[in-house]
């Protein structure tokens, strides 16, 4: 019994160093990505039997986890490439000088999609692939509810939706950030912030991680959700039974890819971000699991009917023009924002608006209507203002590292959770009297 | 027992100390430290405490976790109870259903069934669609925090249960019959007398459900609920970085009640042994059922058991099955999942690799300190046994954020890479975390050896290592091998400190990619695939060693005839 046993242990620690010692290979690159494993595999595996000595080595990590990773490993940096969609995560890394310039060779991209451009100006990032934000549903939901597809963001607003709909927050999904820094963008601060706090107040949830929107719409848990682009066309692509449409408010934007600066294994990096380019890898894009929209505009002739292009179709993304570097600049700052006023406080949101809704179906008084009025100013009210948020002295409360001397100075010894706190209280006040002037007036 | 105490085991001491110092104590201790330290001045502060609870959604969080610990604990004693009344009450054939019950639920993490529960018990999911289309109306099972309550109370209620037999089985005959007596019988009898007495073993078992489930990363992450303690703290580590001392503040207080629930545990069972069954001794008395008790016993044990094997039927479904969108069944089924994940086979290949180095590192530290602390008179060397048990307490959230917060700095030698990025690294954490089982199993098998053998080898001048090597380790050899399965088995769907050391998709293991698979539209069936791969190795597993220790139980009964 005891020799048997012993061979076990030894066999198993043979083995077990066998394999490791089979994992670690010549030619190596290390990608820190965002992008999920339906995406990064396609790609890794199609490079791989193109360039057999290459292991590509895949880091997933959210974009906001990637950014912290990079940053934090800057030092004795062991990844090569960031590979992800938000173009504001690789502002963030281009201005800690994280980045290596690189502008590849390959031909046959454009300067520009919608009105967006592809690349970095700069050269510090590329983009390979463009996406939109827009609405995806699940048509079998919908019939069971007797709800129409929607079609515009006021859509979403709007009563019949209450409990219906999903998204994620800014501050766990590059994408979402986009979403939501689009619309403040597109529609002005004050103004976004109240289309969000409306659409907020229709949520079901809001979930943990990006993927837990097109995942909930997916499975039937609620019927609409805010999604990037793929998520809705890969859902259609892989047969659950959903449709997509992107609203007139939204941008395209490209999803990218940069070398990092100090890259153990540089020229790989290099090889991989041309792989992209060229014909073949855009046309990794059209996989129904993946659905991204390439930026060869000559891959479209390779896609199905009824997949958008934006190179023909001139509606999509041309409404907003999409200011980056602002988008940059307050980063963390809106993620605490949209966080401490719609997510933590969704339940306090939801009965708020749910009141003013129901108010709003009821024949109102004149009274009636200017409580209501007031109420919806109450739920759409902002803490700060766009000044103070545009203020990069400001914003730096919301960023761990402080660079500058005078940064400490106008805001010292205001600590992140401080604000959030005020914040907080500010919220949780004005949503409680938004309910009760609804409630009033419903009454009346 | 005083034996003499050789240089080998002395160095032994030392080296086993300094690995649990090393990879246990200095990682806890420095998440306490960086959550005492002002991030912008570096001296000790509390602020960050302050901070914590001037924050309403932290508050709201930390309520949250203890709510959903003691409702999942509530719920799961509500399955218990049942049962542990009709076997130890009754004499019939289903027993063996109920003791089959006392096993299944733990081969299944809570995090892996999650997502199945909330396809069969979501607002759109199997049941409700039904329940709907017939009646009319909807049971919110897993909204918001009840689904998290209701997975959790599935997967532990087998602790509550065995805990609760075991107990009910001890209680003395004669209490029970001084009772008759005096007038009381049945429900009054048991609810007055029997209960009461078996306290003790349900509070143990009821405080070890409740520190686990405070603790859980996996399953609240999966549900998509993060206002509760654990899931937060990851957030937090992960969108701001690990110089948030918020993360840290929270995984000290993870740690504290932790170490509260298990003290409780240790109070309740002070002087009592749950290990061993009294075989005819204590009990209460058992009478048979009549026809319609019979049923209505049958009837409440199916209904429990179809419940219970909720998340394995569920899993298995969405492992087969093609789309299930807002449907009572998946649209149809299919053996591609499994092809997909049997060919990109490196999570199966890395789990069998970390689980069994970190097992076989188990069962000899486990081996050592047993005979180190029950054999040799070392100073100090209960020292090793509370710090090794002490990684029960321990949240595997707060051992990942200890080991990124001590190792970040330290290179491998001969290398640029951080230690804490090395996959090694996963392998010490599950280790640690595994520890404490093969320790129990070894304590166990050693303390049933007779100090006499090995002094009739020293008597004929073996040396320590002979004597370690050729008699006690051969008698502790079952004791050792179920140690092993045990930690093997209950490394391989380890998830909270691994999602936190787990730098790249080549190192990874099982656990982490049912998580990460679990992120893509196509990638649920394949998730489900590999979760029925977890479950069925941790059944085999668990089978195995339940197995190997009845075996020697049999044994030492037939020994002694």
């Amino acid at each position: 019994m005891i020799k048997e046993i012993n061979k076990l242990f030894v066999t198993l620690f043979f083995c077990s160093t066998i394999l490791f010692s089979s994992t670690v290979n010549a030619g190596e690159l290390v990608v820190v990505t965002s992008f999920p494993k339906d995406l990064s595999g396609a790609f890794k595996v199609a490079f791989e039997k193109k360039n057999p000595d290459i292991t590509v080595n895949v880091i997933g990590k959210k974009t906001t986890a990637g950014i912290k990773y990079i940053q934090e490993t800057s030092s004795n940096n062991t990844s090569d490439l960031f590979w992800a969609s938000a173009p504001d995560a690789f502002e963030v890394l281009k201005e800690d000088g994280l980045l290596a310039k690189y502008s590849s060779a390959v031909k046959g991209i454009p300067d520009k999609v919608g009105s967006y451009p592809v690349n970095d100006p700069d050269g510090f990032y590329t983009g390979f692939a463009a996406a939109g934000y827009g609405m995806m549903w699940n048509n079998r939901y919908l019939d069971a509810n007797n709800l129409p597809k929607p079609a515009t963001w006021a859509d979403m607003t709007k009563a019949i939706y209450h409990n219906h709909t999903g998204m994620s927050a800014p501050s766990r999904s590059g994408t979402t950030h986009l979403t939501v820094e689009t619309l403040l963008q597109g529609e002005g601060f004050e103004k976004g912030w109240a289309s969000w706090k409306f659409i907020g107040g229709n949520f079901k949830t809001i979930t943990a991680r990006s993927f837990g929107v097109p995942d909930g719409v997916n499975s039937g848990d609620f019927g609409v959700g805010v999604v990037i682009d793929f998520f809705g066309l890969s859902s259609i692509g892989s047969g659950f039974p959903t449709g997509f449409i992107y609203p007139k408010i939204t941008t395209l934007v490209p999803a990218n890819i940069g070398v990092i600066n100090n890259a153990p294994n540089a020229d790989n990096a290099k090889k991989f971000i041309d792989f992209l380019l060229t014909p073949e890898g855009q046309e990794i894009l059209l996989d129904p699991k993946i659905r991204r929209l390439p930026v060869n505009p000559k891959t479209y002739s390779k896609a199905p009917a009824d997949f958008p292009n934006p190179f023909k179709d001139e509606s999509i993304g041309k409404a907003v023009k999409f200011d980056v570097v602002l988008s940059k600049s307050r980063y963390n700052l809106i993620n605490a924002m949209f966080d401490v006023m719609i997510t933590y406080r969704l339940d306090d949101l939801k009965s708020a608006v749910s009141a003013i809704h129901k108010a709003e179906s009821k024949n109102l008084s004149s009274e009636g209507k200017k409580l209501v009025k007031e109420a919806r100013a109450l739920v759409a009210a902002l803490p700060i203002t766009e000044n103070q948020a545009n203020d990069p002295a400001f914003a730096n409360i919301f960023k761990k590292k402080r660079k500058k001397a005078k940064d400490i100075e106008k805001y010292a010894g205001t600590r992140q959770a401080e604000v959030e706190a005020e914040w907080d209280s500010f919220v949780v006040d004005n949503y409680k009297k938004a309910t009760e002037l609804a409630n009033k007036a419903a009454s009346q | 027992m005083n034996l003499r105490n050789t240089l080998s085991l002395k160095v032994a001491f030392f080296l086993i100390a300094t690995f649990l110092i090393f990879f246990l104590v200095i990682p806890v201790v420095s998440v306490f430290y960086t959550a005492f330290i002002d991030t912008y001045t570096g001296k000790f502060t509390i602020v960050n405490f302050l901070d914590f609870f001037k924050n309403k959604l932290f508050i709201e969080s930390f309520f949250n976790s203890f709510y959903v610990a003691i409702m999942s604990v509530l719920l799961a004693s509500t399955f218990a109870l049942p049962l542990s009344y009709f076997t130890t009450r009754f004499q019939f054939r289903g027993s063996i259903i109920i003791q089959s019950l006392g096993f299944i639920p733990l081969i299944m993490p809570p995090f892996v069934g999650a997502v199945a529960l909330k396809l069969l018990f979501g607002t759109n999911g199997t049941v409700n669609l039904f329940l709907n289309k017939f009646m009319s109306f909807k049971i919110p099972f897993m909204e918001g925090l009840n689904g998290v309550i209701f997975a959790e109370a599935i997967h532990y209620f087998p602790f509550i249960l065995i805990n609760l037999v075991a107990s009910l089985n001890n209680i003395d005959k004669s209490m029970e019959e001084s009772a008759q007596n005096l007038g009381s019988s049945g429900l009054n009898l048991f609810r007055k007398i029997v209960l009461p007495l078996s306290m003790p073993g349900y509070v143990a078992g009821a405080s070890l459900v409740f520190l686990k489930v405070f603790d859980d990363l996996g399953t609240p992450l999966l549900l998509d609920i993060n206002n509760m303690l654990a899931p937060q703290a990851y957030l937090r580590i992960s969108a701001i970085g690990i110089d948030d001392p918020m993360g840290y503040v929270m995984a000290v207080i993870l740690i504290l009640t932790s170490l509260a629930a298990m003290w409780i545990a240790k109070l309740a069972l002070a002087g009592k042994d749950y290990s061993m069954l009294q075989k005819g001794g204590g009990g209460l008395a058992k009478r048979k059922l009549n026809f319609t008790e019979k049923i209505m016993a049958y009837g409440v044990i199916i209904f429990i058991l179809l419940i219970v094997l909720a998340p394995h039927i569920g899993l298995a479904l969405l492992s087969f099955g093609t789309i299930w969108s807002f449907s009572y069944f998946p649209d149809a089924y299919t053996l591609n999942h499994y092809k997909e994940i049997f060919e990109t086979s490196n999570f199966i290949k890395n789990t069998f690799l970390y689980c069994s180095i970190a097992a076989f590192i188990d069962v000899f530290l486990g081996v050592l300190i047993s005979y180190i602390v029950i054999r040799t008179s070392i100073k100090w060397r209960e020292f090793l046994d509370y710090t090794a048990m002490a990684a029960l307490a321990i949240p595997g959230l707060a051992l990942g954020i200890g080991y990124l917060r001590t190792f970040y700095q330290f290179n491998l030698p001969f290398s640029n890479k951080p230690l804490a990025s090395w996959w090694f690294i996963i392998v010490i954490a599950l280790t640690i975390r595994r520890l404490p089982y093969a320790l129990r199993a070894c304590n166990a098998a050693l303390t049933q050896i007779s100090v006499y053998l090995e002094e009739s080898a020293e008597v004929l001048s073996a040396t320590r290592y002979t004597i370690l090597k050729k008699i006690v380790v051969p008698l502790m050899l079952a004791g050792i091998l179920a140690g092993f399965i045990t930690s093997f088995a209950t490394a391989t769907v380890e998830l909270s400190a691994t999602i936190m050391l787990v730098s790249n998709d080549i190192d990874a293991p099982l656990s982490y990619a049912i998580y990460s698979y679990m992120q893509t539209a196509a990638g649920r069936g394949p998730g489900a695939a590999l979760g029925v791969i977890a479950v069925v190795i941790v059944g085999i597993g668990t089978y195995f060693s339940q197995r190997i220790i009845e075996k020697k139980q049999n044994e030492k009964l037939i020994n002694l005839n």
